[in-house]
C-alpha cells in the first residue's frame, strides 16, 4: 500500500467547494511531521521489496547449504558480506527469506483489511441508518464477536479450514470487522441530524442514496485512518498464526513462521528470530506512525 | 435501575448463546468433520464415526444438542487424552488467570502512574517519551518480545528460566512478556481519559480554589477518569488473554493457550471447542460485570 492509495477523502459532499483546499491542508499536516515521514520512508521501503523481492534479495530464500549453517551477520567475526544478516540452521540466506517474507505480510495485511473493511463498513452503514431490529441484531453480533479473542478464533477456523493463503485472509478479516461497524455506526448516527442530511431528503433523496452519496462518504475519513492501522493489527496477526504453525501452509517464507523456528537455536544463533521480529517491528511501526498522523491531519479540530 | 438489569440479563444470554452458535462452527465450518478429525482413515471407519457422533442429522438439531451438552459442561471426550474435554480445560484455567491478572496487575503498576503524569504534563519529554514507548509497544509482537527477553535473560544474563511454571522464578518472563503487551493499550487509555476531564470546569474550579495539585489529580480527575477506564479495559480483558494463548506457547506454560495451541495440531476438536468457549466466557462476564458496575455507579446510563 502506497501513500497514494491512502490519500485523504476528496468528498466532503457538504463543503464540496472546499475540497482542494481542504486536501492540500491535510497533506501540508503530513508533510510537516517528521515521524510521518520516517513512518512512510520505511513503508515505501518494505512495499519496494516486497514487490521487487525476486531482484532486490540477494540470494536464492530456498537455497539451502550445509556448509553455511549459522552464518553470523556481517559485522560479527566469520559472518560474510554475501549474507549480510547471516544464515539459518539450514544455510538459507536470513536478509533474502525476510524481503520475500514481506510479500505475504503485506498480502495478508491489505487483503484481510478489505475483507473486513466490506464487511464492518456495510453492517455499520445499514446499523446505523435503519436502526432499531436490525440495529438490535447487528449489535449483537458484534458482541458476540468482541467476546472472543480475534487470534483464538482465527486460530480454530484457520485450523479447522486448513491452512492456505486464502484462509488467513478470509479468517482474519471476518474476524476483524466489528471496529468498523462500530464507528461507522456511530458516525452514521451522529450524521442523520445534521442539516444537510435532512435537507437531502427533504428534496426527496432515496434511502439509498442518502446513504451512498450523503452518508458514506462523510465516514471516510475515519474508514481510512481505521484501515489503515487494522492493516497493522493484521500483520501482527498473521505473524502470531504462522509462528503458532497454522500459517500459509506453503513453504515461502513468512516473518513469524521465521521467528518459529529461530526460537529452536535462540542459544546458538541469536539473528535467527532477531531480525524477522525486527522486520515486524518497523513495518508495524511504520503503519501506525503514518496512520496516527493521518488521523490527526484528518481531523479538522486538530490545529 | 431493575429495567436496565433485566436487559442486560437478556442481552447476557443472547450473547452466550451466539458464542455457542460460533463454537459448533469450528467444527461444521469445513462441511465434513469427520474428515477433520480422521484425516487419514478408510471410509468404512468413517461412516461408522458419522453415525456415532451424529453428524448425519440435520446441522439446526446438530446445534440443539450441542447447546443441551455445552449447558451441562459436556463438550465430548477428547479424542487425544481420551477423557472428558472440559475437566482438561478446567485443570489449565488458574494458571492461565493467574498469567493474566499478574499481567494486567503489573500493567496498571506501570500505566497508572506513567498516563496520568502524561496527561498532567502534556507535551513535555516526559509526555513524548510516553508516547514514542507505546508506539513500540504496540508494534511489537509478542510473541518476538518474548524471545528476546529469553535471549537476553535467560540465555545472555542466566538469570532466569528459559520456560516452565514451576518456580516463581519461572513466571518473571512470561508475566513481563504479557504485560509489554498490555501497557501500551492501557497507557494511551488512562492518558486520554485522564486528558478528557483534566480541563473540565469542576477541575478548574477546584485549582482556582487552591486545593492542591495531587488532590486534583487523585480525587477529582482521576475518580472521573476512572468509568472509561474500567469499561475499556473490560473491553481489553479478550485481548489479554489472546495474548496470554501466545505467551504461554513461547514459554511453555501450562495453560489453557498452550493446550488449545496443541490440541489444534493434533486436531483434537473437544479440547479446542472447550477452551475457546470458556474463555469467550470468561470474557462475556467480565463485560457483563463491567456492566453491572457502570448501572451502579451511573445511574444515569443510557440503555441502549
Amino acid at each position: 500500500m502506497s501513500i497514494g492509495t491512502l490519500a485523504p477523502p476528496t468528498v466532503t459532499v457538504h463543503e464540496g467547494a472546499a475540497r482542494g483546499a481542504e486536501r492540500s491542508r491535510t497533506w501540508r499536516k503530513l508533510a510537516r511531521n517528521p515521524a510521518a515521514i520516517v513512518g512512510a520512508l520505511i513503508l515505501l521501503t518494505v512495499i519496494g521489496a516486497a514487490v521487487f523481492a525476486p531482484y532486490v534479495a540477494p540470494q536464492d530464500p530456498a537455497r539451502q547449504s550445509l556448509i553455511r549453517r549459522f552464518s553470523p551477520p556481517v559485522w560479527v567475526p566469520g559472518g560474510s558480506t554475501a549474507y549480510l544478516l547471516g544464515t539459518d540452521q539450514v544455510g538459507r540466506d536470513i536478509l533474502s527469506r525476510i524481503i520475500h517474507g514481506a510479500r505475504i505480510s503485506l498480502i495478508v495485511g491489505i487483503a484481510a483489511v478489505l475483507v473486513s473493511l466490506a464487511v464492518g463498513v456495510t453492517l455499520g452503514l445499514l446499523s446505523g441508518f435503519l436502526q432499531g431490529r436490525v440495529d438490535t441484531m447487528i449489535m449483537t453480533v458484534v458482541d458476540v464477536t468482541l467476546s472472543f479473542p480475534q487470534l483464538l478464533l482465527a486460530l480454530a477456523f484457520v485450523a479447522a479450514l486448513g491452512p492456505s493463503l486464502t484462509t488467513i485472509i478470509v479468517v482474519l478479516g471476518l474476524t476483524g470487522w466489528e471496529r468498523y461497524t462500530r464507528v461507522v455506526r456511530a458516525e452514521v448516527l451522529a450524521l442523520r441530524e445534521k442539516d444537510f442530511v435532512e435537507a437531502a431528503r427533504a428534496m426527496g433523496a432515496s434511502p439509498t442514496r442518502l446513504l451512498l452519496r450523503h452518508l458514506l462518504p462523510n465516514t471516510f475519513s475515519s474508514i481510512i485512518v481505521m484501515s489503515t492501522l487494522q492493516v497493522a493489527q493484521a500483520i501482527l496477526q498473521e505473524a502470531a498464526l504462522s509462528f503458532l504453525g497454522v500459517g500459509t501452509g506453503s513453504a515461502y517464507p513468512t516473518w513469524g513462521q521465521m521467528i518459529a523456528l529461530g526460537r529452536d537455536f535462540v542459544s546458538v544463533a541469536w539473528w535467527l528470530p532477531t531480525f524477522p521480529g525486527l522486520a515486524i517491528l518497523l513495518t508495524v511501526l511504520a503503519i501506525n506512525l503514518v496512520g496516527d498522523r493521518l488521523r490527526d491531519a484528518l481531523d479538522p479540530r486538530v490545529g | 435501575m431493575l429495567i436496565p438489569l433485566v436487559r442486560r440479563v437478556v442481552r447476557l444470554v443472547v450473547v452466550l448463546a451466539g458464542v455457542s452458535l460460533v463454537t459448533f462452527a469450528i467444527l461444521h465450518v469445513s462441511g465434513d468433520p469427520v474428515s477433520l478429525m480422521m484425516p487419514e482413515a478408510p471410509e468404512a471407519d468413517r461412516v461408522a464415526l458419522r453415525q456415532a457422533m451424529g453428524f448425519n442429522e440435520a446441522l439446526p438439531v446438530q446445534f440443539a444438542r450441542f447447546l443441551a451438552n455445552t449447558a451441562r459442561g459436556n463438550f465430548g471426550n477428547s479424542f487425544f487424552h481420551r477423557e472428558p474435554a472440559l475437566p482438561l480445560v478446567l485443570d489449565r484455567m488458574p494458571t492461565t488467570l493467574l498469567l493474566t491478572v499478574l499481567a494486567m496487575g503489573l500493567s496498571l503498576a506501570i500505566a497508572l502512574p506513567i498516563g496520568i503524569l502524561s496527561a498532567v504534563r502534556r507535551n513535555s519529554v516526559f509526555d513524548h517519551g510516553a508516547t514514542v514507548a507505546v508506539f513500540l509497544g504496540t508494534s511489537m509482537p509478542v510473541f518476538w518480545t518474548g524471545i528476546m527477553l529469553i535471549l537476553l535473560f535467560a540465555v545472555q544474563l542466566r538469570l532466569l528460566p528459559v520456560s516452565g511454571w514451576e518456580s516463581w522464578a519461572a513466571l518473571v518472563l512470561p508475566t513481563l512478556t504479557l504485560a509489554t503487551f498490555s501497557t501500551p493499550l492501557l497507557l494511551r487509555i488512562v492518558r486520554s481519559s485522564m486528558l478528557e476531564v483534566i480541563n473540565l470546569d469542576y477541575v478548574r474550579t477546584a485549582r482556582a480554589k487552591g486545593v492542591s495539585e495531587w488532590i486534583v489529580i487523585w480525587h477529582h480527575a482521576l475518580v472521573n477518569a476512572a468509568l472509561p477506564l474500567v469499561t475499556v479495559a473490560g473491553l481489553q480483558f479478550g485481548l489479554l488473554l489472546g495474548g496470554a494463548v501466545i505467551t504461554e506457547t513461547v514459554f511453555a506454560v501450562p495453560g489453557v493457550g498452550r493446550l488449545i495451541v496443541g490440541a489444534i495440531r493434533q486436531l483434537d476438536f473437544p479440547i479446542v471447542q472447550a477452551g475457546v468457549f470458556l474463555l469467550a466466557l470468561i470474557v462475556v462476564l467480565v463485560n457483563f460485570t463491567v456492566d453491572l458496575l457502570y448501572i451502579y455507579l451511573n445511574p444515569q446510563i443510557r440503555v441502549r
